[in-house]
């Protein structure tokens, strides 16, 4: 997002060097190995094995804790957890003291922010300037914003009657605001949660649990389970769940939606995204050039909503691709915990090598591979910022998701050639235009398929803005009044 | 001497036009006390198929029409239902078996749903939709769109006011139709679907494919150019509506679910009936830069 902090620099002279301005990690106490959360005490899995797994780095590989693996016993436990706060406690409360609640945790968090940023960085591999000014600001004010309707749902429009017990799966993309997005829209309505971390980014979860147990919410109306994919087809299959909320990939959505047929369980599947960024002639080039790095490269391109396929219309594509390399000339790849990063570690082996599986795919089709020079750290995991041109719409690269630094351009002559390009994907979760013509803009927002479009603007998130996509990217929305719908009768 | 009477055999409605099953199958339709009344089509995967595209050639028109627009389409069906209000009671009384005056107050419930339908098509937008005050200087906004294809698998029991019930609140906000008619009480859909022809609803609008939701429904579901299906018609059966919904999973459609048991189509609909076929886009641009 916010690159201010990066000098730009004239096509000759390279980027400026930087001290390094390293956060200290010393805010963060992190223990060597981590309970489950199960009825407001930290409990040992049982999963298969020794119960447990290790969460690493990604960016120097180092393990920094142990984390319980919770088996379908454990899974059980914190439901029935949940069922019993639901039942006795939280359901019977009543909204202005739910909400109340709530309004503690958001202040927590806030007072917290800097240790939640620095743990976030290390578990996850992201910049610290974006978990220190992105994700962690917008998940207190998620929890503030939901605070407030736990009081006023009658005035929702869905109704004030929660569901009962939510199973939540969230990805590790931006593991404490998926759970702000989870979290505080269930709790606000009424609901107890049993919410799955991934099992490569779990601390910040653990950390919300403390944070939970500070604020003295009533045991059992919060519950973190961790482990992978078993545990999370644990939860969402269990039968005492009334709602499943998940965001990840299309095909575990698919399973999901799968899973639950034939039940009455309710169901929000926020999903993968290929989202065309569309830069027309009149475009202010320099304000699109930003548009289309935070589009791709912010959160090193782990975003479901990431502009992955830039189109660009012909007359000025020279010209946008001369300035968007130069550009990319300047972005900083390295220590996550540097204030001065701008792409940070993939945060996974796993991931990275389906970056670079595409990645090479994407090259033996035939597009053009480009990336600035930039020495990447030995150890840890790191792919530098990367396009292809020469894209066509056959190409792979330019219809799956890569879910990392990889940006597709492809070229386009008219609006409508545009908008069939756009729109020529399964999936539906964003856009983005860049033109300095009014009407074209409110032409282009109509005829994209997707459920956010960002016009002169990309991958902005509030708390009151509803999110979520048309056709494959899934179903619900998250935020906003809309958000309420997916945790009501 | 009675007269001979020239008996009919009913046709599908597809994009428009009255084709015959592409099978070449049709079924005797009798009345609740088993007396021979029709023959009507016996829809075949093909017929479901070319529905389908039908469907989604008419959706980028349909749903590009303003609201307004669709409102006078719908309220103008209902005028010409109310034009031919005796042959949708003698349908209704053959087909459900209700005495006239039940029947007759079936048809004007029917027409009343279109109609208070009609009126919603210029206020949904307003009452779902809205601006976010997001925490900066940016202009958002979020509105309702149609889904896409929705297939219908209409109620058994209720063959006009539960049909209707069924079609309106997804046709009226831009969505386009592929719907299974009851199956034992195909007429009052046929009817309607006369009524269309002869509307100004474009053409591939509304389809209608008279059959089996049990022989149909599984293509439907699984046809990766649908976008969404309405279970109603296969009320209680569990089993079926399983199977649908897993099929209807490979590309995420939108499922209404199927009830335990055929609802009471006189209660108040809500807006659910539409609101299930209705994504929300959010849309942002900064102010001031």
């Amino acid at each position: 997002m916010a690159d201010k902090n990066v000098v730009s620099t004239s096509s000759t002279t390279g980027v400026f060097e930087y001290a390094p301005a390293p956060e200290s990690r010393s805010i963060v106490d992190i223990k060597p190995s981590y309970g489950l959360f199960i009825n407001g005490e930290f409990v040992d899995g049982h999963g298969p094995g020794s119960g447990a797994f290790k969460t690493i780095n990604p960016a120097t590989e180092e393990v920094l804790a142990e984390v319980a693996e919770a088996s379908d016993a454990d899974v059980d436990k914190a439901v029935k957890a949940a069922r019993k706060a639901y039942d006795k406690v939280w359901g019977r409360m009543p909204g202005r003291d739910r909400a109340k609640y709530l309004y503690r945790i958001a202040r927590i968090i806030q007072e917290r922010g800097r240790e939640l940023a620095v743990l976030e960085s290390l578990d996850n591999g992201k910049p610290i300037k974006e978990s220190r000014d992105v994700d962690v600001p917008t998940v207190a004010a998620h929890f503030f914003y939901y605070a407030g309707w736990a009081d006023k749902l009658e005035y929702s429009g869905f109704g004030s009657t929660p569901l009962g017990v939510a199973g939540q799966v969230i990805p590790w993309n931006f593991p404490l605001l998926m759970l702000a997005w989870k979290i505080a829209p269930a709790l606000a309505c009424g609901n107890t949660v049993v919410l799955k971390p991934a099992e490569t980014t779990p601390l910040t979860a653990l950390l919300f649990a403390e944070i939970c147990q500070q604020a003295d919410l009533p045991p059992g109306v919060v519950n973190i389970v961790t482990g992978a994919g078993d545990t999370g087809r644990a939860l969402v299959s269990h039968p005492d769940v009334d709602k499943v909320a998940f965001t990840g990939s299309t095909d575990v959505g698919r399973a999901i939606a799968k899973a639950v047929a034939g039940t009455d369980k309710k169901v929000t599947l926020e999903l993968g995204g290929k989202a065309a960024n569309i830069v027309f002639d009149d475009a202010p080039i320099d304000q699109a050039v930003e548009g289309i790095v935070n589009g791709i490269f912010f959160n090193q391109g782990h975003v479901c909503c990431a502009g992955s396929r830039l189109l660009v219309q012909e007359s000025v594509a020279e010209e946008v691709l001369d300035r968007l390399k130069r550009r990319m000339s300047t972005l900083r790849v390295g220590d996550p915990l540097d204030k001065n990063t701008d792409i940070g570690a993939i945060n996974s082996a796993e991931q990275l090598a389906r970056i670079r599986e595409l990645s090479d795919i994407g090259e033996a089709e035939g597009a053009g591979r480009w990336s600035p020079a930039c020495d990447l750290p030995s150890n840890g995991f790191w792919f530098p910022p990367t396009i292809f041109t020469g894209v066509s719409q056959a190409h792979r690269i330019a219809r799956e998701e890569i879910f990392g630094p990889v940006l597709s351009v492809l070229t386009f002559r008219t609006p409508s050639e545009a908008v069939e390009k756009a729109n020529n994907t399964p999936y539906g979760l964003s856009a983005g235009v860049w033109t300095d013509k009014g009407s074209r803009i409110l032409h282009m927002a109509n005829q994209l398929r997707a459920g956010v479009v960002w016009a002169n603007t990309f991958n902005k998130f509030d708390p009151t803005s509803p999110f979520g996509g048309y056709k494959e990217s899934g179903y619900g929305r998250e935020g906003g009044r809309h958000g309420l719908e997916g945790y009501l009768r | 001497m009675s007269r001979i009477d020239v008996r009919k055999t009913y046709k599908l409605y597809i994009g428009g036009a009255f084709p015959r099953s592409e099978s070449g199958h049709s079924y005797v339709v009798n009345d609740t006390k088993g007396t021979f009344v029709a023959n009507a089509a016996l829809a075949s995967r093909k017929d479901a198929r070319d529905a389908v595209t039908a469907a989604r050639k008419a959706f980028t028109g349909w749903s590009g029409r303003t609201a307004y627009n669709r409102a006078q389409i719908l309220y103008r069906v209902a005028e010409i239902m109310e034009d031919r209000r005796p042959q949708f009671v003698q349908a209704v009384v053959q087909s459900e078996g209700l005495a006239s005056a039940k029947a007759e107050r079936v048809v004007d419930e029917a027409i009343d749903r279109l109609v208070w339908y009609a009126g919603w098509a210029d206020k949904i937008t307003q009452v779902v939709g809205g601006a976010n005050p997001v925490a900066g200087p940016f202009f958002n906004l979020s509105t309702p769109e149609p889904t896409g294809v929705v297939a219908v698998l209409a109620p058994q029991e209720s063959s006009l006011l539960g049909l209707v019930s069924v079609v309106a609140p997804a046709i009226v906000t831009g969505n386009t139709v592929v719907v299974v008619s009851s199956y034992e009480r195909p007429l009052p859909a046929v009817t309607f679907s006369e009524v269309l022809a002869t509307s100004d609803v474009p053409g591939g609008v509304v389809n209608i494919l008279t059959g089996s939701a049990a022989t149909i429904g599984p293509w439907l579901a699984s046809h990766m150019d649908v976008n969404a299906l309405d279970l109603t018609g296969i009320a209680g059966d569990t089993a079926l509506a399983t199977d649908l919904e897993v099929a209807a999973a490979e590309n995420l459609k939108r499922v209404r679910r199927a009830p335990a048991a055929e609802p009471d189509w006189t209660a108040d609909p809500g807006t659910d009936a539409m609101t299930a076929f209705l994504e929300t886009k959010t849309v942002w641009h900064p102010i001031g830069v």
